[in-house]
């Protein structure tokens, strides 16, 4: 199932909204979402996972992608509004340790 | 309670004349972690092959997501097998590639994910069940505990909706054991997958099992929870979890029979 993504990009910050299930078959919608503010170089993505029911590993290997690229023009990638079973799948991927997460949008606004 | 995700009817097979599994019902419920359970020999294994259709059946259905994949064409049965994961007794890696490039074949082969994310998920899963940084070793190259190891990663590259593990700690040192364990009930809540486990060791039924399934010469003897196994009164049932071995019924006279014919 396709993804609803948009995404806004405000001065130095972007917000990237995923809506949907991130699977197998769906995450390449992301990452093109993504590729798309990287070669921008947007400083800072906010990842906005609030409408995101489900998320698999390869979701959460897209993000990381993203991270690297952005960390190699000194850019930020950030995550926010995780949904306890996708917080999980950060916790079993050990991802949590690796992103930033927010509670919401602002907060990754404001904090990150 | 949620519809079966595996329906088992009537499941009959033999290997020549030695009846196997006779007639099998049995269903299995999405997100739970289903223990079969029997001594060697009890058809348990082969229940399982039959499961992901490795095998064919003398006669009955095995119906997955709807689709009974006794019956079912080819392309559907593929479809249906893609999602799900396995993990075989003797890890089944392939030895001519290196642990790497096992795990990451499903991903290459069934997924449109680029290159660049199939390695980052190949490490991932190699990470999970401890193995980071021997993507580059042969399979040859390592224990037996770290082929299993690298098997499960191979088998949850997908992250499959439904894995099977053929005796998931056999072979393992306590610790591993128990981590393997710890990891299928992590995949099950993260990545919500429904689990079914063959095993023998009680140790790790009564870590993982939601449900347990025991099997005796080719029947099931028991299904239920954890606690209705422990209070169960079915002799069989008492021997198994008791440990007690079968009692000796050499009959002298057929022995000596058997040796002189």
């Amino acid at each position: 199932m396709s993804l609803k993504i948009s995404n806004s990009v405000k001065g130095k910050t972007a917000v990237l909204k995923i809506d949907g299930e991130v699977d197998m078959f769906s995450s390449p919608q992301a990452r093109n979402a993504i590729m798309e503010l990287v070669k921008q170089r947007v400083p800072k993505v906010i990842v906005d996972l609030s409408e995101v029911s489900y998320m698999d590993s390869s979701g959460v290997a897209t993000l990381i992608e993203g991270l690297q690229l952005c960390h190699k023009y000194n850019g930020k990638l950030v995550v926010a509004g995780l949904r306890a079973n996708v917080r999980e799948v950060f916790e079993l991927t050990r991802l949590d340790k690796i992103f930033q997460i927010f509670q919401d949008v602002e907060a990754a606004k404001t904090n990150g | 309670m949620n519809a079966p995700i595996i329906k088992i009817r009537d499941l009959h097979t033999s290997y020549g004349k030695r009846k196997i599994l006779k007639g099998i019902n049995l269903d299995i419920y999405p997100y739970e972690t289903l223990v079969i359970l029997g001594r060697s020999g009890c058809g348990k294994s082969t229940l399982l092959r039959h499961i992901v259709g490795l095998n064919v059946p003398d006669a009955g259905q095995v119906i997955i997501k709807d689709v009974d994949i006794t019956q079912a064409s080819e392309a559907k049965r593929d479809e249906i097998l893609k999602r799900m994961g396995m993990l075989f007794q003797n890890g089944a890696l392939f030895n001519s590639m290196t642990i790497g490039e096992n795990v990451a074949l499903p991903l290459m082969e069934h997924t449109p994910q680029d290159k660049s994310i199939i390695k980052i998920m190949m490490r991932m899963k190699l990470s999970l069940v401890g193995l980071s940084g021997f993507e580059d070793f042969a399979p040859s190259q390592l224990s037996g505990g770290m082929k299993k190891r690298a098997a499960l990663a191979r088998a949850i590259a997908m992250d499959p909706d439904i894995l099977f593990c053929d005796e998931p700690s056999a072979g393992l040192d306590p610790i591993v054991a128990a981590g393997i364990d710890q990891l299928i009930l992590k995949l099950k809540t993260a990545l919500r997958m429904t689990i079914v486990a063959v095993t023998h060791e009680m140790a790790s039924v009564y870590m993982i099992a939601d449900r347990v399934c025991l099997m005796h010469d080719g029947e099931i003897k028991f299904l239920g929870s954890q606690e209705e196994l422990k209070k169960s009164a079915d002799p069989y049932v008492m021997q198994f979890l008791e440990r007690r071995p079968d009692a000796d019924r050499l009959d002298p006279e057929n022995y000596y029979e058997e040796l002189v014919a």
